[in-house]
């Protein structure tokens, strides 16, 4: 398992407008291209610096692929990344204030205290 | 030496750029209230006349990422950008640049690290809106030369709470030992209970209404030692996720020190979270 990948993934795609757009529009194929040509990328090195090692568990990569917040929250990602760049991609489609973020919440309501550890 | 002529702590609301700005139907109906308070907010800080701003907040990963993760971290620069890409989608604040006072950056981090705090350092920061929130609450013409300094209350594992009040007491005893005839505010903002990207987010109120009334209640008096005692990392799970935030309150209790009264007390019951505004005179209020 490996929440800093879900995280590093959340997190590159967030900071970049273009990447937003096309992870809501084409989830599969973005998260795929995503894992195989930024995965193991060093932020701010050259290619040929890259790691060798990093790669989702099938449960990561489908959470990411379904949009599944609640997944990624189990599986231990960063809420707040999660919450930022879903908000991103579907706070659009509301039809009153707070609607995406209000139902985000409601969709959750069966995690309990203690909540999955985010620790990396 | 300088003054530290006010300490101010805060909440920071990303949404308040929005909410006081906007008109007719767009404006909601809580803005006017906010505004209000927000305005007597700042005239604490403009009475004291102030040359240097001491800004405490921290990064929501944005600079600062899992890779390279520093705990504790001054900037020292001649200018910081601020405000991102995806606080200027969400949250619709303004691309800024603030003046750095780098004498001062430079004079905490040497008496910091020399005081046994291991402090990162940047040279080319661009800040976020946790320092850019109080910019626009408390000094919304952006004039004055500012220290950032970033805690990490948000990628465990975090420092824990007492770190944060020493830091507080360091930095306190540091700005007053800069030789400098600069008068200095330190401004630190963060949380109280806060849910983010959880079942318990964006309600009619924050998430545990009871901790933030017990939290306005040290900070207003200073009681640092309840503080200490109820607070713990584990323990700031309950109240909400993202409740870690609370640490740099108390940070800024450190830096008022304890048993100081506010000299400035106000909350504002919102959805999602309570706005909390806190400002203490260290030589007596100002004329």
């Amino acid at each position: 398992m490996s929440k800093y990948l879900l995280n590093k993934f959340l997190y590159t795609v967030d900071r970049d407008p273009t990447l937003v757009e096309r992870y809501r529009e084409e989830p599969r194929e973005m998260v795929t291209w995503w894992e195989s040509t930024l995965a193991n990328s060093v932020l701010n090195c050259h290619g040929g610096e890259a790691s060798t090692w990093l790669a989702f568990t099938d449960e990561e990569r489908e959470a990411l692929i379904g949009h599944d917040h609640c997944k990624l929250f189990e599986l231990g990602a960063h809420p707040f990344l999660t919450l930022t760049l879903f908000i991103a991609m579907f706070e659009r489609d509301n039809t009153e204030p707070l609607e995406y973020q209000k139902a985000y919440g409601a969709r959750m309501a069966h995690f309990s205290m203690p909540y999955p550890d985010i620790a990396t | 030496m300088a003054s530290i002529v006010a300490v101010i702590a805060s909440t920071h609301h990303p949404f308040y750029y929005r909410a006081s700005t906007s008109t007719g139907e767009d404006r909601p109906p809580f803005a006017d209230e906010w505004v209000r308070k927000i305005t007597a907010f700042r005239e604490t800080l403009t009475r004291a006349n102030p040359d240097v701003l001491v800004m405490v907040g921290s990064d929501h990963f944005h600079q600062l990422w899992l890779d390279n993760m520093p705990q504790f971290l001054v900037g020292k620069a001649p200018f910081y950008d601020a405000n991102w890409y995806n606080e200027e989608r969400e949250f619709g604040l303004p691309k800024m640049l603030l003046k750095g006072q780098e004498d001062l950056s430079a004079h905490i981090l040497r008496s910091g690290l020399d005081a046994g705090f291991d402090l990162a350092f940047s040279n080319e920061l661009r800040i976020d809106h946790s320092v850019t929130c109080p910019i626009i609450t408390l000094r919304p013409e952006a004039d004055l030369p500012i220290v950032p300094i970033y805690t990490n209350i948000f990628a465990p594992p975090l420092p824990q709470p007492s770190r944060f009040v020493q830091l507080g007491e360091a930095i306190r005893k540091i700005v007053e030992e800069w030789p400098s005839h600069l008068r200095v505010a330190i401004i630190g903002t963060g949380h109280l209970s806060l849910e983010l990207g959880g079942p318990r987010q964006f309600g009619p109120q924050g998430p545990d209404p009871e901790f933030d009334r017990r939290a306005v209640e040290w900070i207003a008096g200073g009681d640092l030692d309840s503080c200490l005692r109820e607070v713990s990392l584990e323990s700031l799970h309950s109240p909400g996720n993202a409740t870690h935030g609370f640490m740099d309150f108390m940070l800024m209790m450190g830096v008022a020190g304890a048993g100081a009264k506010a000299d400035h007390v106000d909350t504002l019951d919102l959805f999602h979270t309570m706005e909390a505004y806190f400002t203490w005179y260290p030589n007596g209020a100002p004329a």
